[in-house]
């Protein structure tokens, strides 16, 4: 593969990534937290209504969640995209 | 020692920390005084732009506004935070790989025009000053309340302090006292959450005990209780939801936008070192952000159950001190309608009429009263009030004198500045912006709370899609661009000041398009720019190739070099 090859596969994975993880961050807030909050309130954990807890705390630990398992995925690829190319060099 | 004592000792101990981390560390050149020589590490600057967001809005203002309104509050809970995401997958990457100092830069040179980055340093100006002059009136009322001194007298204080400090130390000085300034709010933030806590449910962790059974032995959960006293009094059950769906989802969308698009935000992830250290410095971000902003929805309903339970049907003359304390500064009205000379706290669907007026703002200042905590704890609250508000001062500072002493002075008017000579005038700048925003701050022009309110829908209209298709379709050129964001921010300012200053008396949802409101009209000021943008775009001709160069680079995973020098 050429440098640019790489590159290319190296920025497909990053929005393949990004496109699972929007997806999460999406159904969360606007889902769980929006659209079907009224539906998710039936179900009860505690003194909170599930669309209740998601719309106040839930959403918020789920985007803290998605910022870090990004992170690590990125280190793992670029740590991959490191060593193929020092490879090459060789 | 009583309250106003205590208040003196908790804020002079932080003023003393605040000043000593300036002096410690000041800054000798731009590179440091713009992006702290970009040399800080990710957990620091998480923790340093987490306090630089959270604004006295965050701390004051917020558990107050959801209190009232109960599970819509969430449309700043998530509005607030989800732009984080956004920003870390989306954005501080990539800004931090092209390298240099501010989004003015990153529009001009992607969009290859001067005309794209005076717009964008015209809107980092126009956003921060409405921002910054919301802080400096919260820095007036905090000294006003427990200190006793004049709100002009307050305000003029907190100017002196942030003049210090932004102008002595710049980026660098500026993130470190924000480190210690966020570990004083925290502190100040989650000490009376937790004493509450403990009182009315017994359990230590606010984000638990919210969802908890109440102490008093009744086995009630807190929030049944909640909805329960609620409808008594003629309020809406607490839980429930009382905006259109559709509004909440547009709110939502445009508070995250924006978030993700305000300059002094995008700003704090260049001065990390390296590409992936903005990704996880977003993340620590968004924790300690979390950290707050889960505690608050808590300590708004523990507020709120409080609240209804202590002033609701007491007699007048026998209202507890604190009432009679905030009464005196005019945020809390009570008016004896029926003359019975008991106070009656009542919601729209009561028969019995209303006859008093709370505001919200005076909710988690007055809270650790309302508990009768002890008065340690509401010096701390206060100490804590004046770190939010100064942290976020002191950033939205740098922003503008970096706007007009980096992006107009030396790109657009003297380009042949020497070092030392843009640093003098990225000082003066300071200088006199503090005195502008000190200035709102004694003698606030009544829009300004609205305003910033806006500046989230403004900055999602316009900042938000040029920056994301800028990195993320290379098809994009300039032409495209600017027309996208003349659309998206002429369309939605226009809609604000319709309903906010021309009709303000139609500001009712049968008038609003699709149900939206002004609030969150921003969203819908996105999606046309980015229907704008992309024919427009196709119809002209592409970018020149090494913009296309540009855009790869910025994408491709080699390190970014060392910070920028400032002969770019």
């Amino acid at each position: 593969m050429t440098g640019n090859d790489k590159n290319r596969a190296y920025w497909k994975k990053n929005l393949q990534y990004l496109g699972i993880l929007l997806a999460v961050w999406f159904i969360v807030s606007y889902g769980c937290a929006i659209l079907f909050v009224d539906f998710l309130d039936k179900i009860r954990i505690g003194g909170f209504g599930l669309g209740f807890w998601f719309a106040q705390q839930g959403s918020i630990y789920v985007f803290v969640a998605l910022i870090f398992i990004y992170v690590c995925l990125m280190n793992r690829l670029d740590k991959r995209h490191d060593t193929s190319n020092r490879e090459e060099e060789e | 020692m009583s309250v106003q004592a205590w208040t003196f000792v908790m804020v002079g101990i932080s003023f003393a920390l605040y000043i000593g981390v300036a002096i410690w560390s000041r800054a000798s050149s731009t590179g440091e005084f713009y992006i702290a020589g970009a040399g800080v590490p990710p957990v620091v600057n998480g923790m340093a732009t987490a306090a630089d967001w959270m604004s006295a809005a965050s701390f004051i203002s917020m558990a107050g506004l959801i209190s009232f309104m109960g599970r819509d509050g969430s449309v700043y809970l998530m509005g607030w935070t989800g732009g984080y995401v956004l920003l870390a997958l989306l954005l501080a990457p990539y800004l931090r790989k092209f390298g240099k100092y501010t989004v003015p830069d990153f529009v001009g040179d992607r969009y290859y025009s001067r005309t794209a980055r005076i717009v964008a340093v015209i809107c980092a100006i126009f956003v921060s000053f409405t921002y910054v002059a919301g802080q400096m009136r919260g820095v007036g009322i905090v000294f006003s309340r427990f200190l006793n001194v004049d709100i002009t007298l307050g305000v003029m204080i907190g100017m002196g302090i942030v003049f210090f400090y932004a102008v002595l130390g710049g980026m660098k000085g500026i993130t470190y006292t924000q480190v210690a300034q966020y570990c004083v709010l925290i502190f100040a933030y989650l000490v009376p959450a937790i004493f509450i806590s403990l009182l009315m449910t017994g359990n230590i962790i606010p984000q638990l005990g919210f969802g908890g059974e109440l102490a008093d032995g009744s086995g009630e959960f807190l929030l049944d209780k909640l909805n329960g006293l609620s409808q008594e009094l003629g309020f809406d059950a607490y839980t429930d939801g009382r905006k259109a769906t559709i509004d909440v989802f547009f709110i939502t969308a445009a508070l995250m936008l924006g978030t993700a698009g305000l300059p002094h935000v995008i700003v704090r992830f260049y001065t990390v070192p390296r590409v992936s250290a903005a990704r996880s410095s977003a993340g620590w971000a968004l924790l300690f952000i979390a950290i707050l902003y889960t505690t608050a929805p808590a300590v708004a309903a523990f507020a709120r159950t409080n609240l209804l339970n202590t002033v609701s049907d007491t007699e007048y003359t026998e209202v507890p001190g604190w009432f009679k304390n905030w009464e005196t500064t005019g945020l809390i009205k009570f008016d004896d309608k029926n003359g019975d000379g008991n106070i009656q706290y009542r919601g729209a669907h009561s028969q019995v009429e209303n006859e008093l007026t709370i505001d919200r703002d005076i909710m988690v200042l007055a809270n650790p009263e309302i508990a009768k905590l002890p008065n340690w704890v509401v010096g701390l609250v206060a100490a804590g009030g004046l770190a939010a508000a100064l942290s976020t001062a002191a950033g939205l500072l740098l922003v503008i004198s970096t706007s007009i002493a980096h992006d107009l002075l030396k790109r657009e008017l003297v380009q042949d500045i020497s070092e030392k000579g843009e640093l003098i005038a990225a000082r003066i700048a300071a200088g006199i912006a503090v005195c502008i925003a000190g200035y709102f701050g004694i003698d606030p022009p009544g829009f300004v709370g609205q305003v910033v309110a806006f500046a989230f829908g403004l900055a999602a209209a316009s900042f938000f899609p040029a920056i994301i298709m800028g990195i993320f379709w290379k098809r994009m050129n300039n032409v495209g661009a600017i027309s996208g964001m003349i659309v998206g921010i002429s369309f939605t300012a226009g809609y604000i000041i319709f309903f906010k200053f021309i009709n303000p008396e139609m500001n009712v949802p049968a008038h609003w398009l699709f149900g939206i409101s002004p609030e969150g009209i921003g969203t819908l000021g996105m999606v046309l720019n980015f229907l704008v943008s992309v024919p427009v775009s196709l119809l002209t001709a592409p970018p020149p190739p090494d913009v296309q160069e540009l855009v790869d680079n910025i994408r491709s995973p080699q390190e970014a070099g060392p910070p920028h020098e400032l002969s770019v």
